[in-house]
């Protein structure tokens, strides 16, 4: 060895260093490694639907696209709330009954209280907030598991749902706001412009982390890479937006032979930027801030945290709170789109929004995933409920493929994650 | 001989009616490696979770570099620059080495974290310590292995100016490989002016790298050698209690 050799330790690289190429082999070779993240939840949304456009042609038209996303919203946001606590292994069994509740405090407020609906939405997040902290309150002080804790509400909230609805009671939306949300689709132009918004911020992003890191004097990935990821997103955006501005308003017949003239349905359905709008956010505190950084540290290892001086009593009532409040958004996005508040709302569908999360490559064991895995697997799950409404076929068969797909999704996982360290299965 | 930058006098702890500490004498200088051995219930944890704050002496002198401080929290004892590697070694798998050495005392601005700041830091750590067994930075402790997570460990008690460096069975389920590195890491962190305590059950390991030897039996420090001035039969003498010291303690 060489005196130099000796003074000059070999750089410890970040994985930032290297070709665009060796970028890309390194990308892969995570992949293979277990490091998949929702890249099979994604691969299954597409083959799911390439199967479904084959078996049914109405499946690939921009209405059913619009449906399909208007269908997805509610279970995106409360699967994306429980995000939170599944990072740190906890659960939450009560974030649908916590949207049902919620949406039917907004909803009496509104119709027997004459409230105003702003009013009425805030105490609706004003109740999810205290929702959450009473969880995390017996969670994360008292020190009961979160399953038992959430368990108990869920129980409860189907009677206080009962008891704040009426027996049997059926509320109509009738705020025009509420119903806009899954009903209302924004003006092309205005969809254009938000497109145009989301990725003037997406470039602005992407380039202040490179200025912050050079500023640093760390190594940058080639900048081709960001310029293709970019490029690719803008693509996609523009795809996107571009199908929902194409007219999808039904059958143009005619009846008796005088022709039937529909007003166009066109444009972004408004619940759309208010999803991109919140998982952006969400993403942003997760990856970006001392907050996100220590709910993924308590997750991962509760003690080490603590030993770091993590506030990991506080960390894990915030991560409830946050659940419950998500869920408020979750239960007014589902009281827009059915048009009614029953006394069962929201009791349904949590294990589904658990399944929408484990799909898209978050771990039940805490510490690993992230919002976008949990928006991709409510896509699958809903992409499955739809294709199969569409092929007609018995709402039976539904719950079994949506199980059989969560339990192909754990595998995969479990399968990759063997691989990774060196298990049996290698 | 200079200060030491640790001096502990008398120091007493007692759990109810059961002394665990009873009088003991402990020095740690910069740039030494001081070994602190003791059979299984000799009060090595305990005198170390003192040192740490964790759980403060009941009574006794704490000197840091000649000056009386207390250490009653163990915000007193960072503040100070002692820094406790645990043996099970508290880092997050599911992060990588920046976000572990970098752990509740993240670099931010503007409240979002600056990564870049972050990383040049730890590789900058890493490479002082000629750290050659990590890739990247970014990798995440999951895939690292067990030498490789002690060294990140140590690593990161090191990143903030640490003046006393406590390794707890820093070898205990290492092999022998890995074993050597650490060792070697060991005494780099010494020879960079750090005062490291070494806890270990493994006498060879104890005489590969300490220049001290601190030996507790049952709450007193029954011996204080230096490595070269002592063997290994000596050592496990004062160790189980079959021999007694009569040097003068160094």
């Amino acid at each position: 060895m060489t005196a130099t050799e000796l003074t000059t330790p070999p750089r410890i690289g970040s994985g930032f260093q290297g070709s665009a190429r060796d970028q890309i082999g390194d990308y892969f070779r995570n992949m293979r490694n277990g490091d998949m993240g929702a890249l099979p939840a994604l691969a299954g949304f597409v083959v799911l639907s390439i199967l479904f456009s084959f078996l049914n042609s109405f499946f690939l038209t921009p209405l059913n696209f619009a449906n399909l996303l208007t269908q997805t919203a509610t279970l995106m946001m409360l699967a994306m709330a429980l995000v939170f606590v599944l990072l740190l292994g906890e659960i939450d069994l009560s974030a649908g009954v916590t949207s049902g509740v919620t949406a039917g405090i907004f909803i009496v407020l509104v119709k027997n209280f004459g409230v105003d609906w702003i009013l009425a939405v805030l105490v609706a997040f004003a109740a999810g907030l205290a929702i959450g902290t009473f969880i995390g309150f017996f969670v994360a002080r008292v020190g009961i598991p979160s399953f038992v804790v959430t368990l108990g509400l869920f129980l409860g909230f189907q009677g206080l749902q009962l008891l704040i609805i009426g027996t049997g009671g059926t509320i109509r939306v009738e705020t025009p706001e509420i119903s806009a949300i899954m009903n209302q689709n924004l003006p092309v132009v205005v969809g254009w412009a938000l497109l145009a918004v989301a990725l003037t911020i997406a470039v602005a992003i992407s380039l202040w982390d490179r200025a912050r890191r050079a500023r640093a004097g760390v190594a940058n990935r080639p900048l081709v890479l960001m310029w293709a990821r970019l490029v690719l997103i803008g693509i996609g955006g523009a795809l996107f937006v571009a199908l929902l501005s194409i007219d999808r308003a039904a059958s143009r017949g005619s009846l008796n032979g005088v022709a039937i003239e529909t007003d166009p349905i066109l444009g972004v359905p408004i619940v759309v930027p208010i999803a991109v709008g919140l998982l952006w956010i969400g993403t942003f505190v997760l990856d970006r801030t001392r907050y996100g950084r220590h709910l993924y540290a308590v997750g991962g290892n509760a003690e080490a945290a603590r030993r770091a001086g993590i506030k990991v009593v506080s960390i894990r009532m915030s991560a409830f709170m946050v659940c419950s409040t998500l869920a408020v958004v979750a239960g007014l996005f589902d009281a827009s789109r059915i048009g009614v508040v029953t006394a069962a709302s929201g009791s349904q569908i949590v294990l589904s929004g658990v399944a929408a999360a484990v799909v898209g490559g978050v771990s039940l064991f805490g510490g690993r995933g992230r919002l976008i895995h949990a928006a991709i697997g409510a896509l699958v799950i809903a992409v499955i409920a739809n294709g199969l409404v569409l092929l007609g076929l018995p709402a039976g068969v539904n719950f079994l493929v949506t199980g059989g797909v969560l339990i192909l999704a754990a595998t995969v996982d479990a399968l990759s994650r063997k691989r990774a360290s060196g298990g049996v299965l290698r | 001989m200079d200060v030491p930058i640790i001096e502990l006098s008398g120091v007493v702890k007692s759990f109810g009616p059961v002394d665990v500490l009873k009088g003991v004498d402990l020095r740690a200088y910069a740039g030494k490696v001081t070994a602190l051995v003791g059979d299984n219930g000799a009060g090595k944890s305990t005198l170390v979770k003192g040192l740490a704050g964790v759980q403060p002496f009941d009574a006794g002198e704490i000197k840091f570099a000649g000056n009386t401080v207390s250490l009653h929290t163990p915000r007193h004892a960072s503040a100070l620059g002692i820094e406790i590697v645990y043996q099970d070694l508290a880092l997050c798998e599911n992060l990588d080495i920046v976000q572990n050495m970098f752990l509740g005392r993240e670099e931010a601005s503007g409240g979002t974290l600056e990564e870049g700041v972050m990383e040049r830091q730890a590789s900058h750590t890493l490479q002082s310590l000629s750290v050659r067994t990590v890739k990247s930075v970014r990798q995440k402790v999951s895939s690292l292995s067990g030498g490789q997570r002690q060294t990140v460990a140590i690593a990161r008690s090191v990143l903030k100016n640490a003046k006393v460096v406590i390794l707890d069975e820093p070898t205990a389920a290492l092999g022998v490989a890995q074993t050597e590195q650490v060792l070697s890491l060991v005494r780099r962190l010494a020879d960079s002016g750090v005062a490291v305590i070494i806890i270990s059950h493994n006498l060879v390991d104890v005489f590969a790298v300490a220049d001290h030897i601190s030996v507790l039996y049952l709450g007193n420090m029954v011996a204080s050698l230096e490595t070269k001035d002592t063997n290994n039969n000596d050592v496990i003498g004062y160790i189980t209690g079959s021999k007694t010291y009569e040097g003068i303690p160094v």
